[in-house]
């Protein structure tokens, strides 16, 4: 335990250093603000278990292969996180990724034109898509659980006839194909680490010396080093993992490093979380999830916001697409199907953004996305049927929504 | 029909204002004078018109006629940007704070500090600090805590903070302490108070009487859309304020008789 004692001026926050700061974090679990400490919690649970009952589950190989199954709803979650939390749902989030996967297909394969145009042809369909389903919502004022509810329906019909009827359309472009399966070399890996772990020192580090220059209160620089420890360790670990040989035959075909999707996935996070906790417009999300009429008369134009983020959400689904593509190297009637939707939104969840609005941070769909992950990833392992798997898919997006009803509850009776 | 109560001019001054809706006559040639570093409370019985004289005030309605003069010019408020940018703040009886923000969150929203496209944190905190420190607050532990997790209080403290960081000249507050507890009702008291002896013009909409004895300079009454009386509130007991919300007139101040008959 340290204490600090280097500026008197501010009694407050700083005040238990290190200690004080575990003594707040457990008062705010206790008042209902769970942060992400369920999915990690079950993210440890659910490797321990699958651990122990299948041998291929921690092998080094299936390690990176979890990460490349998480990226599509990792991102489609990161998308939901702006819709969710205003407090609205995407229920098509799934199909508009499949649907942008699709038009990417036509644009690459079927009409021969260079992947950055198939791509940016992509993400405008995502973007046309929440415009259509913001303006439906902000402006006309249908429920967004109805509008999606017949987006899911009519973008799987759109999805069906771009493809057409029982078709698939092959991706063979190297570098859509690279996106979510290549990986990088070990050096560029480390060097990856080290600008990971660096650039949040460096940020964290420039916060404090800013609070403290303006004679605010600080968090204690003992938690703030503790925060960059932790961090370092996991990263440095997981670099260590992934970079070793992972391939059945190393002679035929080498397969080490850390998979390309994980940097591309890093630039979104910081990128989006600057955006939701740096910026007016961020603050503004916050404030129509967290109410509305107050945003609206402090200025805010509320319908703004809501088709921003429906756009937002759309366009990030439209990457899922192009990854879910990558990885299947082809799209097909089912691309962004059946548990695409569901996953996602349990990923959200399950990291701890809430369902009723106003609470949520990019990272959660991160996190979640690995639990999400390592289940779908995980119970094909230990067990075949498909009945478990839905079974078990749904009871878990079920546990998640309690633990997020009960914290709201928790954080009424408690007043946080 | 109303009388001076003050040497000083006032900062905003109503004259003969009207306005229906509709068919309903709500309010009827109302005068109204506020003055800088006074706190003017208006009172009424439900249905006198006091939320209407509110509202016109914040320029969320037009008058029908009459003249609104502020700072002792004739202005037009039409929409409640020109209000705010006279220096009107209203803080209404629901609070329209969000509560999943901190403080300083809630004290800027819809009107955040930004260096380029970031937002200045640091500078924010430190003015809502303040802002806060000027009012004499010191119920808060700290600036970042969450909304949800303040006391009633504490959180109507908030919003007349926020109506008083941006250089407001005029504050309306819409019964700030109906639903608050004694101890609670006590501070905002204090800080409404405050607020005056800083020079800020407060006007108080209150139900309570002992709210409006204790803490205003002057007692503005409405009678079914007609001001039945302004005048210095130490002239005036906590009967005469009762009768002249119930009836219009106590003694010789009031409506006359007659009047009241054609408005009855």
């Amino acid at each position: 335990m340290t204490t600090t004692t280097a500026t008197p001026a501010s009694e407050t926050l700083e005040a238990g250093g290190l200690g004080g700061a575990v003594r707040d974090y457990v008062d705010r679990l206790r008042g209902g603000d769970t942060g992400s400490l369920p999915a990690v919690l079950g993210f440890l649970v659910l490797v321990i278990l699958f651990s122990a009952t299948s041998d291929v589950f921690s092998s080094k190989l299936n390690w990176a292969n979890l990460l490349n199954q998480s990226a599509a709803y990792i991102f489609i979650a990161m998308g939901l996180v702006f819709v969710l939390l205003l407090g609205e749902i995407d229920l098509g989030a799934g199909y508009t990724a499949g649907t942008s996967a699709a038009i990417m297909g036509v644009v690459m394969t079927q009409k021969g034109y260079a992947w950055p145009i198939a791509v940016v042809a992509c993400l405008v369909t995502g973007a046309v898509i929440g415009f259509t389903i913001g303006l439906l919502v902000a402006r006309l004022g249908i429920p967004s659980f109805v509008v999606t509810l017949a987006y899911f329906l009519g973008l799987q019909g759109v999805l069906l006839l771009v493809i057409g009827e029982g078709g698939t359309i092959p991706i063979r472009d190297e570098t859509i194909l690279a996106v979510n399966n290549n990986n990088l070399t070990p050096l560029l890996g480390w060097a990856l680490f080290v600008v990971v772990v660096g650039g949040y020192a460096a940020i964290t580090f420039g916060n404090l010396a800013r609070r403290r220059s303006a004679g605010l209160p600080t968090t204690a620089p003992a938690v703030v080093l503790a925060k960059i420890g932790t961090l370092g360790v996991l990263l440095g670990g997981a670099t260590l993992l992934l970079n070793q040989e992972r391939s059945v035959n190393p002679a035929l075909n080498s397969l080490k490093g850390v998979p390309i999707i994980v940097p591309i996935t890093i630039v979104f996070v910081v990128g989006l979380t600057f955006l939701l906790t740096r910026t007016s417009f961020g603050r503004h999300v916050y404030a129509v999830g967290g109410n509305a009429e107050a945003a609206r008369r402090a200025g805010i134009n509320v319908a703004n916001i809501k088709i921003t983020c429906f756009v937002i959400g759309s366009t990030l689904a439209a990457i899922g697409g192009i990854l879910i593509a990558s990885r299947d190297n082809s799209v097909s009637p089912t691309s962004g199907g059946s548990q695409t939707l569901l996953l996602s939104v349990a990923a959200a969840v399950i990291g701890g953004t809430s369902l009723f609005g106003g609470k949520g941070r990019v990272i959660d769909a991160v996190v979640g996305g690995l639990v999400i992950g390592v289940i779908y990833n995980g119970l094909p392992l230990i067990t075949s049927k498909a009945g478990i798997q839905f079974v078990v898919t749904a009871g878990v997006l079920l546990l998640a929504a309690s633990v997020d009803a009960i914290a709201r509850r928790r954080a009424a009776a408690s007043g946080r | 029909m109303s009388t001076s109560t003050s040497s000083t001019t006032p900062l905003l001054s109503l004259r003969g204002i009207n306005k229906s809706f509709g068919a309903v006559h709500v309010l009827k040639g109302v005068d109204l004078d506020v003055w800088p570093g006074k706190v003017t409370a208006l009172v009424g019985d439900n249905g006198a018109g006091k939320s209407t004289l509110i509202k016109g005030i914040a320029g969320i309605y037009s008058f029908d006629s009459g003249s609104y003069t502020f700072e002792g010019q004739q202005v037009e408020v039409t929409n409640p940007k020109q209000a705010n940018a006279l220096g009107i703040e209203v803080v209404y009886q629901d609070l329209a704070l969000c509560d999943n923000l901190d403080v300083v969150q809630n004290l800027y929203l819809g009107r955040e500090a930004t260096s380029g496209v970031i937002l200045d944190e640091t500078l924010m905190e430190r003015k809502a600090t303040e802002t806060l420190k000027g009012l004499s607050v010191r119920t808060l532990k700290s600036v970042r805590m969450k909304v949800s997790s303040l006391s009633g209080g504490q959180r109507q403290t908030v919003a007349i903070a926020r109506a008083v960081l941006w250089n407001s000249k005029l504050v309306i507050l819409d019964e700030p302490t109906a639903a608050l507890g004694v101890a609670q009702t006590e501070q905002v008291l204090q800080l409404v108070r405050r607020l005056a002896d800083a020079g800020l013009a407060v006007i108080l909409i209150s139900h309570n009487m002992n709210d409006v004895i204790r803490v205003a300079d002057n007692v503005a009454a409405l009678y079914l859309g007609q001001m039945a009386a302004q005048v210095p509130s130490e002239s005036l007991s906590h009967g005469q304020i009762v009768e002249l919300i119930t009836a219009g007139r106590s003694g010789d101040l009031g409506l006359k008789a007659p009047d009241k008959e054609v408005v009855a």
